[in-house]
């Protein structure tokens, strides 16, 4: 063991020294204070296999520290204290702990260089984070946590799986490349894909993200599914499918954001097209590609917190965060929109702003390994994020249609929160060398060419264009009060009408033979008990005379067998 | 061969030091009853069993990865001489006794001042060493009759450790007297056993024993004293039909006296029943083998679920891990049974963890009947709020005691697992599974007493006294701790299981 310790015990003892403070600023504070230490830690840390644990015969990795492991490490402690900070407020210790516990599950699960340690922390950010959506303490908010947590807890299961038969086929746990072909590798492949929101496997996000409290989601954001993302970046970089799986994740998502009313779920959506970009990346497998990868992960989990965290602040003044019913917030949350707005930017990779940066990384990759197709797919889909995250979210929210609220500003500490994060997002876009430094690979790549800069301005006025003759047109699909089913349509609607009929049958089998199985139970319990119970044969004190009875018939049998034999 | 080398003349403390690990307790006992002092009999029994820990934990390391030290008292060499013999499986045990006794030490202080009279406890604590030195004599000695004598000198102080308990509860007496008799048909039994083996080879020292027998293979005396030895041990062990001593006893006796007891008394027959079974005896003999299979498997396993079932349904917590305790002895006579490596170091490694596990057990409820004044299930109802600290690690070594992994109990049901697997005796092992589950049932129903029930209302709210809780948390971590640290119990239990299956080439 080195000198060094789990980053994600830091997080586990702040949880455990949170119990000890009273509530109040001072547990605020010791939450702002973890993710700084850690980062702080995470900074320093040298690169290797810094803490391995041997449990029977396989080596448990805690930390394998390389530098695609420590970029997220790094912004995962960084979208924890920006998110702590956001949620400065909150006096609620079940979510302050899961907050705490859930970064550091991730942590963990990102310096995790086995299979087994990556399950352990992988269960750990399901069964932490579904406390963000419970903490909402309603009704919907439990049943949606509940499917959440099946989905996430699948995952987990499929992943032991897969690690299990993976050890039986190559004898090793260790978590490094891997290439898709055995049951073990494609279970493990599947883990990750319903944990990165896959299509078809990508309801639980656009399920649970909407249905946690404000600052829940604004956590939520940064982890999960990055962390999946991390996890295919180090075990399948240059499987070609997830080219393709990319370039779908980041169309489908745009239409149904298009038509979303509820604001936090359009961001969910925004939010799995941008997971396509970064999937495709993983797929592509060069250098450059996983960089952008990577660089993306970094810049998406600033800008979306941005924007979960805009969206959430006019949440939490107004209670509702439908762009039916809102409008015209600009006149009384200025702040909030500017930090919006740029957050918007950024997601639409506008120049100048973090998503510009990265995105082309990942653009460039594509074409520049004649991936053409993709190319014009992932150009289109930088379009429609531009659409309905950079155009409709700050339009509706905080512009259109006056709605009549005057909510007041959010509070300090939100606006700080905002601040900061949208002081990151311009300064990675104005400077991106020190994050490019950061990168798993070492980067030659200038992302500010005028070709670049003119075909995104391009694309962007564009479709900025677009929006607006359609708004002007009414063509424009209106925000309407619905909630749009998508694939969830097969388990809200199908499922339980098809349950239903079936139920009705089997219940009436179930209860008839499950009251014949309870009779059957108690008689064998009852006669359990007459002999084993207290007062039973066998459980008596014996008189000394027959306790010397059962010595000599045993010793009568022993030399009857050893005669025999 | 190896015993050339270790024919020299001690010279040094260090070369001393198997005997010293049992002359200290057996120098202290007398010492506490010649001067008579109530305040000073505790100090010296606590530095003896800590001057014999030490010693023991020295020979551990010593013998840890193979070997054996062979002592000659006297200076008189075998087979004349009365040899002491150490290598990896008696250093282990004698690491679990004088580890287990310097922790209920400290412990037993303040539950035997409430469970016993003030006058007694000089005589109390001599016997205590006593016990002590017979445990420990009867695991470090290489010759047959010495074993027989140690066993005596354990067992006579243990009936009167056992009877002290009538202060509190009058059936102690019976259950000692009861003891007493079983006990002594079972060490008959076994001299006996001895005797016939004398007759037929002419010495009684281990080694030479084995390698007599193996010369002139099996005949009806050898098969005969095998019979009587494995059934006169098997007593001491409480193989299943012959426990009925057993609940009794863990029952009645001070608290104290059967958090030791039970962690060491069994453990250290079970590890006799091996030597015999290894070494004096070889697995290669039919006879034996047709015993293991016939005899020892079936009854281990009915020990499994019958004990366990009688758990489940008992009303006294002490009583329950009495019965639980049988339980478990099964599952090392069926890692005995086995007879394969990963079989007999599951069998070591449980002797161990089993030891440990079932300390922190006793020593609990001994804490909860000197607060609530009982053991029944009505009086340590709520105690999960009252005791807070003890409960927790009662729970931890409940948690142990069905071998839930990161627990000590899980590495050598694991083991036992696989030795069963490698066998390609899969019923086996799934029976060893399912029996857990019954330990599942009866520990939950501790855990459900302790907290999910309000407590009596005429007990009084107080965690026990620190003097308790320390040795009790000792013994509480020891059960985490070495089921992580899996590396010491592995390498130990493998030792062990290879020396004692190596048979009689094992003691040269």
């Amino acid at each position: 063991m080195a000198e060094t310790f789990p980053i994600a015990f830091l997080f586990f003892a702040g949880a455990a020294g949170l119990l000890a403070l009273p509530k109040g600023h001072a547990r605020a504070a010791l939450l702002l204070a973890v993710p700084v230490v850690a980062c702080l830690f995470v900074w320093s840390l040298p690169e290797g296999n810094l803490w391995t644990v041997r449990f029977f015969n396989l080596d448990l990795e805690f930390m394998r520290v390389d530098r695609l492991s420590r970029i997220f490490a790094l912004i995962f402690t960084i979208a924890a204290f920006l998110g702590n900070l956001y949620a400065w407020h909150v006096r609620d210790t079940v979510q302050q702990l899961a907050a705490l516990l859930y970064a550091g599950s991730a942590i963990g699960a990102v310096f995790a260089g086995d299979l087994i340690t990556l399950f352990f922390y992988w269960e750990g950010t399901a069964i932490t984070s579904v406390f963000l959506i419970w903490a909402r303490r309603t009704e919907g908010a439990y049943h949606t946590g509940v499917r959440y947590l099946i989905v996430q807890v699948g995952s987990g299961v499929l992943l032991l799986a897969g690690a299990a038969l993976f050890y039986r086929e190559s004898g090793s746990i260790a978590f490094d490349k891997m290439t898709l072909g055995s049951i073990g590798t494609w279970l493990i492949f599947l883990a990750f894909g319903i944990k990165c929101a896959f299509p078809l496997l990508h309801n639980w996000l656009q399920d649970a993200y909407p249905a946690a409290t404000v600052t829940g989601t604004v956590v939520l954001s940064a982890f999960t599914t990055k962390l999946a993302v991390y996890a295919l970046a180090r075990g399948f970089p240059g499987t070609e499918m997830l080219i393709y799986i990319g370039a779908v994740m980041t169309l489908f998502p745009i239409f149904f954001a298009v038509i979303e009313n509820d604001l936090r779920r359009v961001l969910a959506y925004s939010l799995n097209n941008q997971l396509g970009f970064m999937v495709v990346g993983i797929g592509i497998g060069t250098e450059l590609s996983l960089n952008g990868t990577a660089a993306h992960a970094f810049a998406h989990i600033l800008y979306k917190a941005l924007l979960f965290m805009s969206v959430g602040a006019v949440l939490f003044r107004t209670g509702t965060a439908k762009g039916s019913e809102l409008g015209g917030l600009y006149k009384t949350m200025p702040l909030t929109m500017i930090f919006c707005v740029i957050g918007a930017a950024s997601i639409s990779a506008f120049p100048l702003f973090s998503g510009f940066i990265s995105k082309s990384l990942i653009l460039s990759a594509a074409s520049h390994d004649g991936y053409y197709i993709v190319w014009a797919i992932l150009l289109f889909a930088s379009a429609g994020v531009f659409h309905h995250s950079g155009i409709k979210i700050p339009y509706f929210a905080f512009f259109a249609h006056d709605s009549g609220l005057r909510p007041k500003e959010a509070p300090l500490h939100m606006l700080l929160a905002m601040g900061l994060t949208a002081f990151l997002c311009v300064a990675i876009g104005v400077f991106p060398g020190p994050l490019y430094a950061l990168l798993p690979f070492d980067v030659d790549y200038v992302p500010y060419t005028t070709t670049h800069v003119v075909t995104q301005l391009q694309l962007l006025f564009f479709s900025a264009l677009a929006f607006t003759v359609l708004m002007r047109t009414g063509i424009y699909p209106p925000e309407l009060k619905s909630v749009n089913l998508d694939t969830d349509w097969t388990y809200r609607r199908l499922m339980p009408v098809l349950i239903g009929s079936v139920s009705g049958v089997l219940s009436k089998v179930w209860a008839a033979q499950s009251n014949f199985t309870q009779t059957r139970i108690r008689a064998v319990i009852a006669r359990l008990y007459h002999s084993h119970g207290p007062e039973g044969r066998m459980a008596q004190s014996w008189p000394t005379g027959s306790m010397v009875i059962w010595i000599a018939v045993l010793l009568g049998f022993t030399l009857i067998v050893n005669f025999l034999s | 061969m190896a015993t050339e080398t270790t024919h020299h003349v001690a010279m040094t403390l260090s070369d001393h030091l198997p005997v010293l690990a049992i002359l200290v307790p057996f120098v202290a006992a007398p010492l506490c009853v010649l001067l008579g002092s109530r305040s000073l009999t505790w100090p010296i029994t606590f530095l003896a069993s800590a001057a014999s820990f030490v010693t023991s934990f020295l020979l551990l390391l010593s013998v840890i990865d193979g070997g054996f030290i062979s002592y000659h008292i006297g200076g008189w060499a075998p087979p004349l001489g009365i040899e002491y013999r150490v290598d990896a499986a008696n250093a282990f045990v004698l690491f679990l006794v004088t580890g287990i006794s310097t922790i209920v030490l400290p412990y037993a202080r303040e539950s035997v001042k409430s469970e016993i009279p003030e006058r007694h406890h000089t005589l109390f604590y001599a016997c205590f060493l006593l016990c002590l030195t017979g445990l420990l004599g009867v695991a470090v000695t290489g010759d047959a009759f010495n074993v027989f004598v140690f066993l005596e000198i354990s067992s006579l102080s243990t009936y009167v450790l056992i009877a002290q308990g009538s202060y509190r509860d009058r059936r102690a007496l019976t259950a000692a007297y009861d003891y007493l008799i079983m006990g002594t048909i079972g060490a008959t039994f076994f001299v006996i056993g001895l005797g016939m083996l004398y007759m037929a080879t002419g010495t009684l020292n281990m080694a030479d024993l084995a390698d007599r027998i193996a010369d002139q293979g099996a005949n009806r005396t050898v098969r005969a004293a095998f019979a009587f030895i494995v059934v006169g041990i098997g007593l001491k062990v409480a193989i299943y039909p012959l426990h009925l001593w057993l609940p009794n006893a863990y029952t009645y006796a001070p608290s104290a006296v059967t958090a030791f007891l039970a962690a060491t008394a069994t453990k250290v027959a079970v590890y006799v029943l091996m030597r015999f079974l290894f070494s004096v005896f070889q697995p290669s003999f039919l006879f034996e083998v047709n015993t293991l299979e016939f005899m020892i498997i079936p009854f281990a396993i009915l020990a499994m679920f019958a004990a366990s079932f009688i758990a489940i349904f008992q009303t006294d917590l002490k009583r329950l891990l009495a019965y639980s305790s049988i339980a478990q002895i099964g599952y090392m006579l069926l890692g005995i049974g086995l007879l394969n490596e990963s079989g007999v170091a599951a069998a070591v490694a449980h002797l161990f963890n089993h030891g440990i596990t079932k300390a922190v057990l006793f020593m609990g409820v001994g804490a909860l009947v000197l607060r609530s004044g009982g053991s029944f299930f009505d009086r340590i109802e709520g105690m999960g709020k009252l005791m807070p600290w003890t409960s927790a690690a009662i729970v931890i070594g409940g948690l142990s005691l069905i071998g839930v992994p990161g627990t000590a109990g899980f590495l050598s049901k694991w083991l036992l697992v696989q030795g069963a697997l490698e066998k390609g005796w899969w019923p086996i092992a799934i029976l060893v599974v399912l029996s857990s589950l019954l330990a599942v049932i009866y520990v939950w129903r501790i855990v459900e007493a302790m907290y999910l029930r309000s407590p009596a209302s005429d007990i009084e709210a107080k965690e026990a006294p620190l003097s308790m809780l320390v040795p009790i948390w000792i013994m509480a971590i020891a059960c985490i701790y070495f089921g992580f640290a899996t590396d010491i119990t592995l390498t130990a239990s493998h030792t062990a299981a290879q020396g004692l299956l190596a048979g009689p080439v094992g003691l040269h």
